[in-house]
């Protein structure tokens, strides 16, 4: 079977849709998280997929630099949901509504 | 500068120099400053006497000091000219301030203010001077006002009490208005001729078209009518009497109301070419002194009397000026400016020695106790009610005479009736102050005045049983007439009073009208052969017209004041505060109401924003793939 | 000495902002160090501006001290500074009013002092360099900068419902200025279409050639952002308000110097930049300057409080000014020059003298007063002459700027000229009344039975303003030889134009009716 661009791209939408209907409808911030991290990888297929269907190196480096940052911030929302729990005991996210006025 | 320029500016040096010493330092110097203002005002008289010769015997003269205000094409120079008429009145103005000032050391000795008092005094010669000396409109409008102010603060000098500090705004504002007119026709002189010196305007004011030269001349007489108190814009000076009675002497009759006769004198040509606004100046004068005459027969406050009087006075001044003769007018002036010096400083020293009583039915059977007083007052009496030989004979027969030569018989005949109510109200005053029976406070110890203050008097006095005599030979070859027509000669409508008539005739008539004003007064009050009450009963309408002024102040409160301080309320209350600060603030209002119906969006859903977010992503790709 | 001239622009304009970063160093406690210090520079200040009048040329139109480098190349924005005879008396005025205003609050300003003197020398920089700034874009950031410490200025140490008024004040000029920015901009770019150059420098913008209709549109977006400055008449409503709750140096800034900005706008931009547009609207803004007049003066004449009534006085003698200044004559442009001098001073020594009594008594209000004068006599001297200038009595400044400018505006507007001069009468009914109210008559008020009279200090903060009221009155010639090739440099312009203008008058039918 020959997979071609379009299968890689078919496959990256279709995660990236179900990370961002995570997002959606999920309350725990953890979950939530995921989600979001499904979407990133979603993405980071796509490069991958087109940067070989170009054959450039653009598309590689721009994965690697997206692991990184989604590394640095995951670290970070954890820290935030730990601080989060003992602030409110959940990480249910419709508490975080104190910024509203 | 040669000597002659240094004279003149001279004159006005001291004035100003003392009026900065006793201002500034006045502590320093306390009564020494009545002294030596004195002193700095009889040089500044002795140097306008020697004025007066070089001119006399020489011509008039230019001096400038130096360029002033020099805007592209509008210059003007702080320069001065004496010639014929700025010379009698230099000498005038000098003469009497010398004997007000030294008046003064006696009426003011325990004020607080004494310092103040001379340089504010000194202030005011100062202006007149140079007001009188000025050779160009602009300097001539700036000392205008300089008097004006000077009058302003010299009334209100008891500025504790609320009458003499709110007479002092009013006679400020009321000039003021007379001075808007001045000002515009200042600007229109300037604007049609491109100069405001006297020699350029003169010499070529008959180019312009005959509209602008009655304009000009009635925007002139506009400021004349605020500073000579004439009707409608009298009202300030009775007022005004709030003021030092010294005050009132100098400033309010001798020198600073007669400003507007110089004025018409001064510009005798613009007004000889225009036989309206002449006229305008005719009517306005014999209204004046007939409406001013008739409401002093009934007031009881002698400072006001004399005022009506001076403002009654100014009326006949600016009649002979009307008519073009000039040189009775300011014969008149001058005259005028003795025995009204002498009637206020008279009436000074009554009030000084009643210690400061003004309402003659308190006063009555004086002439016993100030014999000084009463004697100088009278001769001041027979002056103004024009009793030969006293100067205002003289005088006001010339203006009388020349009014009947000119055929203005209407206003020969207002005259005549005026100087009949003069004489009547006049001594009326006398005779109720100081004979008949004493109405005085027991308690109240009356006593003469000082010498310091009866000398002026008397010498005053001297001169106003004197002075007539340079009015003969009868008219237009008197002495008088002779020097003063060099100046107004030029003039082509000038109307000399020509003997073409027996002169005697009509002055028995005017000597007639007086004796007989004086008879009435004394069968009133004297002889008491009619009752007064009954009288006034009688003629109830007549009377409150003249005790109430006519109600003009009150016409002007209800015409003018008050709507216009409603007006500005409204301005202030709805146009500002409402209209254009209700539209600022409604708009900032809308922001605020239409920001706060937006906030909801920001609910603090974390789910509603991105759902947001995802819609909003969505509709771009749906464009995106539509299009 | 020679560089000294070079550069003195530059070193009048930073030095007060060096003067603030030294007092950044002082500690914040020594507050009676900080006063000095920030007034004997404000003074040394003073002192070199008065360079600038010593070795300015008065025979010529031309730009001096003119200093100039690149600053933005991708914009053609420089720093280019230069004077003429206007800005030059309006950098001298705003250093007196400066130095003048820091001596005055001595007492007015009691805590965070080190603030106060850092943010009024900063905004003597910002207002310095907008009057000398000849680069449009260095022009609009020192304008838009000066109301920053204003802001703080009224917020900070105002009365009363300062936050709002320093709100208004900020919101009313800023949305001035911003359509005026945008007017300002399309000029600039207009002009790079027509000349392919790219500069932001005024004298070129100069020569730019903007068709009539536009010109007209950009006219009234600059005039709105100058207008509110002014104030004319309706944009004024913020004036009051910011005066009235400003400290004594606030307001004095304020009316010294802050109006002049709109003015001097209008002589420096509006005006030269659109001469066919501001022809063509001259009527309307003379109508407005003529209703500022007589609307500020009645206004005047009900306030109770004394700082509003200055404020309303204020409205009423910038209709002077703009009358003069769009009579376009020589003489009228010159009293008007001459008047916005003559009215930061006599303004500016109100405002003290109001504030003076402000301290002592801490009411405002013309009824809590009376029978000061019996108290003070030297208050009531120097306040009475104050009163006076602003009266416009002869002798004193106010008159021979006002004269100017209606001698100057009668020929061509005669009927607004009636209708200015009796704004001369107004004048003496509100301030003369208000005088008798505060000074005269009897002390009904126990309050005032102990009131002092003026401190040494005191006298020598309005002595300067007292001394110029007199100089000007008496020698105005000083000041007009300086003005004068200036204006008629400016008027010239306006000449050259008006047949242009006639021609377009003719092509389009205008006013054919």
């Amino acid at each position: 079977m020959n997979v071609n661009v379009n299968d890689y791209l078919a496959v990256a939408s279709i995660i990236f849709c179900i990370g961002a209907l995570g997002v959606l409808i999920r309350k725990n911030l953890i979950t939530i998280f995921l989600s979001l991290e499904l979407m990133f990888n979603a993405a980071n297929l796509g490069f991958v997929a087109v940067s070989e269907y170009l054959n450039l190196m653009s598309g590689d480096i721009f994965v690697i630099f997206i692991m990184v940052v989604a590394a640095a911030e995951a670290a970070i929302l954890l820290g935030i949901a730990i601080a989060f729990y003992r602030e409110k005991g959940t990480i249910n996210i419709d508490k975080a509504n104190e910024l509203k006025m | 500068m040669n000597s002659k320029d240094l004279i003149v500016w001279l004159i006005p040096f001291f004035p100003l120099l003392g009026a900065i010493l006793w201002g500034v330092f006045g502590k320093y110097f306390k009564n020494y400053s009545g002294y030596l203002g004195s002193i700095f005002i009889v040089i500044s008289f002795i140097l306008s006497t020697v004025i007066f010769f070089t001119v006399a015997y020489g011509h008039g003269f230019t001096s400038t000091l130096y360029p002033w205000i020099d805007a592209s094409y509008f210059k003007v120079n702080i320069s001065t000219t004496v010639d014929r008429l700025s010379v009698i009145m230099l000498v005038m103005v000098t003469g009497i301030s010398s004997l007000v000032h030294i008046y003064s050391i006696g009426y003011m000795k325990d004020d607080k203010g004494f310092a103040r008092y001379f340089s504010y005094l000194n202030l005011f010669v100062f202006s007149m001077i140079m007001l009188i000396m000025a050779n160009n409109f602009l300097l001539l409008y700036v000392f205008w006002e300089a008097v004006g102010f000077c009058s302003y603060i010299l009334i209100g000098f008891w500025y504790e009490k609320k009458s003499a500090s709110n007479a002092g705004k009013k006679a400020f504002i009321v000039n003021r208005i007379g001075d808007f007119g001045f000002a515009l026709g200042v600007m229109l002189i300037f604007v049609n001729m491109g100069t405001l010196s006297y020699s350029s305007v003169f010499s070529g004011i008959h180019l312009l078209p005959p509209y602008l030269i009655t304009t000009i001349a009635l925007l002139l007489f506009a400021g004349a009518i605020g500073k000579s108190a004439q009707f409608p814009l009298h009202v300030w000076l009775p007022d005004a009497m709030e003021g030092p009675t010294p005050v009132s002497a100098l400033i309010h009759a001798a020198t600073m109301v007669t400003a507007g006769v110089y004025l018409i004198a001064r510009c005798h040509i613009i007004f000889s070419y225009s036989p309206d606004a002449s006229n305008v100046v005719l009517i306005i004068g014999g209204t004046t002194a007939f409406i001013a005459a008739f409401i002093a027969m009934t007031q009881f406050d002698i400072k006001r009397i004399i005022a009506y009087s001076t403002i009654s006075q100014l009326g006949y001044m600016f009649m002979a000026v009307g008519i073009g003769s000039y040189a009775a007018g300011i014969f008149h002036l001058v005259s005028h400016a003795i025995f009204k010096g002498l009637l206020f400083l008279t009436a000074g020293s009554v009030m000084h020695g009643m210690s400061g009583e003004l309402d003659l039915r308190k006063m009555g059977g004086l002439y016993s106790k100030m014999k000084k007083t009463a004697i100088t007052f009278i001769v001041g009496g027979l002056a103004l009610s024009g009793i030969p030989p006293f100067s205002g004979f003289f005088s006001k027969d010339a203006i009388l005479a020349s009014l009947f030569n000119k055929g203005d018989y209407f206003f020969w005949i207002i005259g005549e009736l005026v100087a009949f109510m003069t004489a009547f109200y006049i001594f009326r005053l006398i005779f109720n102050v100081f004979f008949g029976e004493s109405h005085v406070d027991k308690n109240l110890h009356v006593h003469e005045s000082p010498d310091v203050m009866t000398i002026p008097l008397i010498i005053l006095a001297c001169f106003a049983a004197v002075f007539g005599f340079i009015g003969l030979p009868p008219f237009d070859h008197s002495i008088f007439y002779n020097f003063i027509n060099k100046d107004f000669a030029n003039s082509f409508n000038f109307s000399p009073a020509v003997n073409n008539y027996p002169w005697y005739l009509l002055s028995t008539v005017s000597v007639i009208a007086g004796i007989s004003g004086i008879y009435t007064a004394y069968v009133f009050y004297i002889k008491k052969s009619f009752n007064l009450e009954m009288l006034k009963k009688r003629f109830k309408t007549i009377y409150a017209l003249s005790f109430n002024k006519l109600y003009i102040d009150e016409i002007y409160d209800f015409a003018i004041v008050k709507p216009m301080k409603n007006f500005s309320v409204f301005l202030w209350r709805v146009v500002d505060s409402f209209v254009i600060d209700g539209a600022v603030n409604g708009i900032a209002q809308w922001i605020s109401v239409t920001s706060s119906k937006v906030r909801k969006v920001q609910n603090g859903m974390l789910m509603s924003y991105v759902f947001t977010l995802t819609v909003g992503v969505i509709a771009l790709l749906a464009y995106y793939f539509v299009r | 000495m020679s560089i000294f001239l070079k550069y003195i622009l530059s070193i009048i304009i930073f030095f007060p902002l060096l003067s603030a970063i030294i007092l950044v160093f002082v500690n914040k406690k020594a507050e009676g160090l900080l006063r000095n210090l920030a007034t004997v520079l404000s003074l040394a200040e003073f002192v070199i501006s008065l360079f600038l009048f010593i070795y300015f040329k008065s025979n010529t139109y031309e730009f001096q001290f003119i200093e100039r480098f690149s600053w933005i190349r991708e914009f053609g924005a420089s720093y280019f500074l230069g004077i003429d005879g206007v800005s030059l008396f309006m950098i001298l005025l705003t250093t007196l009013m400066t130095f003048v205003s820091l001596l005055s609050s001595y007492k007015y300003i009691k805590d965070h002092v080190k603030e106060f003197v850092i943010l009024m020398l900063v905004l003597e920089t910002f207002m310095l360099g907008t009057f000398a700034s000849l680069d449009v874009l260095l022009f609009y950031l020192f304008w838009e900068f000066m109301l920053i410490p204003m802001y703080f200025i009224i917020g900070m140490w105002g009365s009363g419902r300062r936050v709002y008024s320093a709100v208004k004040f900020v919101l009313y000029t800023l949305a001035g200025s911003l359509i005026m920015l945008f007017g300002l901009i399309t000029i600039f770019i207009l002009h790079y279409n027509q000349t392919g150059d790219l500069t932001f420098n005024l004298l070129k913008l100069y020569n730019t050639n903007i068709p009539f209709m536009l010109q007209i549109v950009l006219f009234i977006a600059i005039f709105l952002g100058f207008a509110v400055k002014v104030p004319v008449f309706p944009f004024h409503t913020w004036l009051p308000d910011a005066h009235t709750e400003a400290p004594t140096a606030g307001s004095v800034i304020l009316a010294g110097v802050l109006l002049k900005f709109g003015v001097y706008g209008f002589f420096r931009f509006a005006i030269p930049l659109m001469p066919e547009a501001a022809l063509v609207l001259t009527p309307i803004i003379l109508v407005l300057a003529v209703i500022s007049i007589i609307y500020g003066a009645l206004v005047s004449i009900v306030q109770k409080d004394l700082k509003r009534l200055v404020a309303f006085s204020s409205v009423s003698h910038m209709g002077f000014i703009m009358l003069g200044l769009f009579a376009m004559t020589a003489v009228s442009v010159d009293g008007s020059v001459l008047q916005m001098l003559n009215h930061g001073i006599s303004t500016g020594a109100l405002f003290l003298f109001v504030g003076m009594l402000y301290e002592r008594r801490h009411t405002r209000l013309i009824a809590d007063f009376g029978g000061l004068a019996k108290k003070a006599p030297i208050f009531a001297a120097l306040f009475m002459i104050s009163v006076l200038s602003s009266v416009g009595l002869p002798g004193l400044n106010g008159f021979v700027g006002e004269f100017l400018i209606l001698v100057g505006s009668f020929k061509q507007y005669t009927l607004f000229t009636i209708f200015a001069t009796s704004g001369i009468i107004f004048a003496a009914v509100y301030l003369l009344w208000m005088f008798q109210r505060v000074m005269f008559q009897d002390i009904t008020n126990q309050k005032n039975e102990d009131f002092k009279d003026m401190t040494f200090r005191e006298i020598m903060t309005v002595l300067p303003l007292i001394f110029l009221m007199f100089f000007i009155g008496l020698y105005p010639d000083v000041f007009l030889s300086r003005i004068n090739p200036t204006v008629v440099h400016f008027v010239n312009i306006i000449e050259h134009n008006k047949y242009a203008y006639n021609l377009i008058k003719a092509k389009m039918g205008l006013f054919n009716a």
